[in-house]
């Protein structure tokens, strides 16, 4: 631990001076709480219940360098691939925005779409509380070593009403190895107002690096927020993210998160519904395979009556991988009349894979209505058969039923260019002659 | 409302109906723990050297050990050096050859308790290895059990007279280093129950022991053993009830089932210890490792219980399926009112192939209580076609109760099948109107939808204990909607 702790804090003098903000006193202050934090923290061990399944050595060992700013790396034809039409895009290299390959387009009055690093130079009081929030405490020693080596992030603010009607597409490219890229995304929706984003991490090339992000939200009462997470990062790299939400009144929170890339993922994603009759749906899918790991952490707290929620996981394993689920509903005192429903089911495709599932419920109010699922299972012999009388072969049949299990999820996706392109890499999985039968 | 809610608070207030202390002579040692306590715990006991060793190894491992701090329940810290380690009726000494010989005091004890020592002995059909704080007084029907090579006797006896048997078998499920509380138990433990069904031997009667905790200040350590051999069966039923205390008492038992090829073993549990008062003061700290083994192929092992009492309830009885086909089954109802805590659930381990198992746990909460399922299903990468069905359900009853579930899923192999399913609700309104409307009373409507909600683990506990069991819960739930 201390050598870890030893390099980070050499890496933060080192970096201290040209660190984004550096120029402000209270967010050097934050900073070097973070680090502090870290160094009585750690990085988090297997003995931790919540790091149980996902052990981290590998980052620790690996000795990460803080990303600094490049702008070439990736080409425009690459840009162009990843990108979905009609959208504002926002593109961001080895953590840096990059106002080069972005293309912001016209968005309504009274919306700010901007960077972190930006926003720190133009108005950093609107940064101060929101970034002041995560300070008290760090759920693990990532969160802290995001605060303290913070370098970029995607800044929205929408007034109070206003609808985003066209996506944001936040596309996060990795294009170098040994870096570490600590992102912070800062969202936040007035009372009544409506977007949809979608949070995409890419790579060019297959290096091993790490993206350490954060994405925090504020639902505003009545307001309307749908975050899709698509991490497609390269099969060496880690990704660490969590994805924090703080729903007001009535408000309505939709996270779609898409693992598929990473040899190491691990995902936080911390709903809480603070206010009367706030809604949320949590769906995800994570489709492993080889030696990757991907590990689903998802927390919802009830903190006031008639929250709803209702989460949907879904998981295919294939190969030597593995992946873990870890759904926590937590029904606090008085958050009566809350309604909570949790489901995850996964698909064992190879002898080597293994998912650890983990549903848990916590319930310290009486009127509520809660329930979870978790199946493991391999693909309905009746179903194969079914496929199988009508002249389909064995490996086309499995193809085709996995290809319906994790449809089921994207299916849920109302962006249609990007369902469509969720549905290509689906695809992309299935054997050529499968194909011809859809 | 307010005469429902009055008459909850009756029902739930009532005082502790078994509440009496036995006034006896007992032969206990000192408070505290070292060596020297063990070494004469175990010479009073009159133990071999083998048993003697695997104790002090057993304290010298817990010595490094610390008291674990994962689970959701509270408690203040426990004195492990207040407790007394060894209490026996002092008239053992005289050595009882018949129930006439027996204290007086005890027999009446049993009586109240409705323990079917005398004549009631025939008529229950039960033979009863009763435990009265640490030693075994009484075995009845060990003629007739003996005619068919059964060994049911005291942990203590079994030690004497069948010490190659407790050799082969004791720490085999649950070794000496394996939990803090599982550690203390292997060093200090007073006694308990030994069974042996030899092969092919179906046992014609349901084994049953009374747990009762009675002298105070007295840790109870108790030690069950029980070894099906190949194609044997038995049922095997414990339950207790406490007289009425101020001061917390532990008691971390021990059992451990062993089942050969082709054998079954049935463990029900009734617990109806002192749950401490109102204000969730006193009552029993029940943590309790309870663990089975499927040794052989076509073994199954099936663990039933009823939780209702205990001021803290911290147990997992768990199977491992080690031969193929191997069955487990969990059934399970917990009940915590007042302030009441029961950390409660189990773990089933496949190992061999095609071995299946069931779950199926019900929490219901009232007052102030806590109740958590926590449960692991694992299945290895040699269990091909591992089958496990997990249910648990929590009832609410009041709103500073709590419910919590904890399910652990490890699936490493792909042929397994997993479910697991949780809901929580309450009694509704809409459910007891309907009932009230057919001109059931309140009271009764709640009873019989709790009952309802059980159905599915009393059907599972033989017929004295399932009336036993409902009538549990009936006592403590009578009419509370609130």
């Amino acid at each position: 631990m201390t050598a870890s702790t030893d390099f980070y804090n050499a890496e933060f003098a080192r970096l201290k001076a040209i660190l984004p903000g550096s120029h402000l006193p209270w967010l050097q202050r934050r900073r070097e709480s973070a680090l502090a934090s870290f160094a009585a923290s750690g990085f988090p061990t297997q003995r931790q219940e919540d790091w149980k399944y996902t052990g981290v050595t590998a980052i620790e060992k690996s000795r990460f360098e803080l990303a600094m700013p490049i702008s070439n790396g990736v080409s425009a034809k690459q840009v162009a691939a990843w990108s979905l039409p009609d959208t504002h895009r926002l593109v961001f290299l080895n953590g840096r925005y990059q106002p080069r390959w972005s293309s912001v387009g016209t968005l309504p009055g009274g919306v700010i779409l901007s960077s972190i690093i930006e926003m720190l130079e133009r108005d950093p009081e609107q940064l101060d509380s929101r970034l002041g929030e995560s300070e008290i405490a760090y759920p693990s020693g990532f969160a802290a070593l995001n605060m303290a080596f913070m370098s970029d992030g995607a800044y929205l603010h929408l007034a109070d009403g206003v609808a985003v009607d066209k996506p944001i597409h936040l596309l996060f490219i990795a294009s170098e190895a040994k870096l570490a890229t600590h992102s912070r995304n800062l969202l936040s929706a007035g009372a009544g107002s409506r977007a949809s984003i979608v949070e995409q991490h890419v790579a060019v090339g297959e290096g091993a690096y790490l993206t350490n992000g954060i994405t925090d939200i504020v639902v505003g009462r009545d307001a309307e927020i749908v975050h899709h997470k698509l991490q497609q990062e390269s099969h060496q790299a880690f990704h660490i993210a969590a994805v924090n939400a703080d729903l007001g009144q009535k408000s309505r929170f939709t996270s779609r998160s898409f693992g598929l890339g990473g040899a190491l993922a691990r995902v936080d994603i911390r709903v809480g519904l603070n206010a009367e009759r706030a809604e949320c749906i949590l769906d995800g899918l994570y489709m492993t395979d080889g030696r990757q790991h991907c590990d689903h952490h998802t927390r919802i707290d009830h903190a006031e009556p008639y929250g709803t929620s209702r989460e949907f996981y879904k998981g295919v394993l294939a190969g030597a991988s593995r992946a873990v689920f870890n759904g926590k509903v937590i029904v606090h005192a008085d958050a009566q009349h809350s309604d909570a429903d949790q489901s995850n089911r996964n698909l064992l495709l190879s002898d080597n894979a293994e998912v650890d599932t983990k549903p848990q419920l916590e319930i310290y109010a009486d009127d509520v209505k809660c329930s979870h699922g978790a199946t493991v299972g391999q693909l309905d012999p009746e179903q194969i058969f079914y496929l199988r009388s009508r002249g389909v072969d064995d490996e086309s049949a499995r193809a085709l039923l996995t290809f319906a299990f994790a449809e089921e999820v994207v299916d849920r996706v109302d962006i249609p260019p990007l369902r469509a392109g969720l549905e290509k890499l689906l695809l992309g999985r299935l054997p050529e002659r499968v194909k011809e039968l859809l | 409302m307010l005469t429902e809610t009055s008459k909850l608070e009756e029902l739930i207030g009532r005082d502790y109906p078994h509440g009496f202390v036995t006034a006896l002579d007992t032969d206990s040692v000192p408070v505290g723990l070292n060596e020297a306590m063990i070494r004469l715990i175990s010479s009073k006991k009159e133990e071999p050297a083998f048993m003697l060793e695997w104790r002090l190894e057993a304290y010298r491992h817990w010595l490094t050990m610390s008291e674990p701090g994962w689970s959701t329940v509270h408690h203040p810290p426990i004195d492990y050096q207040g407790i007394s380690y060894y209490s026996a009726p002092s008239s053992r000494k005289d050595g009882p050859q018949s129930l006439a010989d027996v204290d007086p005091e005890l027999l009446r004890t049993y009586e109240k308790l409705g323990v079917p020592l005398q004549e009631r002995e025939m008529l229950a059909g039960v033979a009863v290895d009763a435990v009265f704080d640490s030693i075994s007084v009484a075995t009845t029907f060990k003629d007739k059990l003996g005619e068919l090579g059964i060994i049911f006797c005291s942990f203590s006896e079994a030690v004497r007279e069948h010490p190659e048997l407790v050799r082969q078998y004791l720490g085999s499920v649950v070794p000496y280093t394996d939990n803090f509380f599982a550690t203390l138990n292997s060093a200090v433990f007073s006694d308990g129950s030994f069974c042996y069904i030899p092969p092919g031997v179906r046992c014609p009667m349901e084994l049953s022991t009374y747990f009762r905790i009675n002298a105070r200040n007295t840790g109870q350590f108790e030690r069950t053993l029980i070894i099906a051999d190949r194609g044997a069966y038995v049922s095997y039923l414990e339950g207790c009830t406490a007289p009425m205390r101020d001061e917390n008492q532990l008691h971390a038992a021990v059992v451990e089932l062993i089942a050969l090829e082709g054998s079954q073993i049935k463990y029900a549990t009734v617990q109806n210890w002192y749950p401490g008062d109102k204000e969730g003061k006193g009552g029993i700290y029940n943590f309790v490792t309870k663990r089975g083994d499927c040794r052989g192929d076509n073994a199954k092992i099936s663990w039933t219980q009823v939780e209702t009492g205990s001021a803290i309830t911290w147990k997992y009885p768990s199977v491992i399926l080690r031969g193929d086909n191997a069955v487990g089954e969990f059934y399970s109802v917990a009940l915590t009112n007042h302030y009441q805590q029961a950390d409660t659930g189990t773990k089933m381990i496949h190992l061999g192939k095609n071995t299946r198992s069931t779950i199926l746990s019900k929490g219901i909460s009232a007052g102030h209580g806590q109740n958590a399922y926590r449960g692991l299903v694992q299945v290895a990468k040699s269990a091909v076609g591992a089958r496990n069905y997990t249910q648990c359900d929590s009832l609410l009853l009041g709103d500073r109760c709590a419910a919590h579930t904890f399910p652990y899923i490890v699936v490493k192999n792909r042929t397994a099948q997993v479910e697991h399913e949780a809901s929580t609700s309450r009694i509704g309104e809409d459910q007891l109107f309907y009932c009230q409307s057919r001109g059931i009373a309140p009271e009764d409507a709640v009873s019989m939808i709790v009952n309802g909600f059980c159905k599915d683990v009393f059907k599972e506990l033989p017929m004295e204990f399932a009336v036993e069991a409902q009538k549990l819960l009936g006592v403590s739930l009578e009419g509370s909607i609130g």
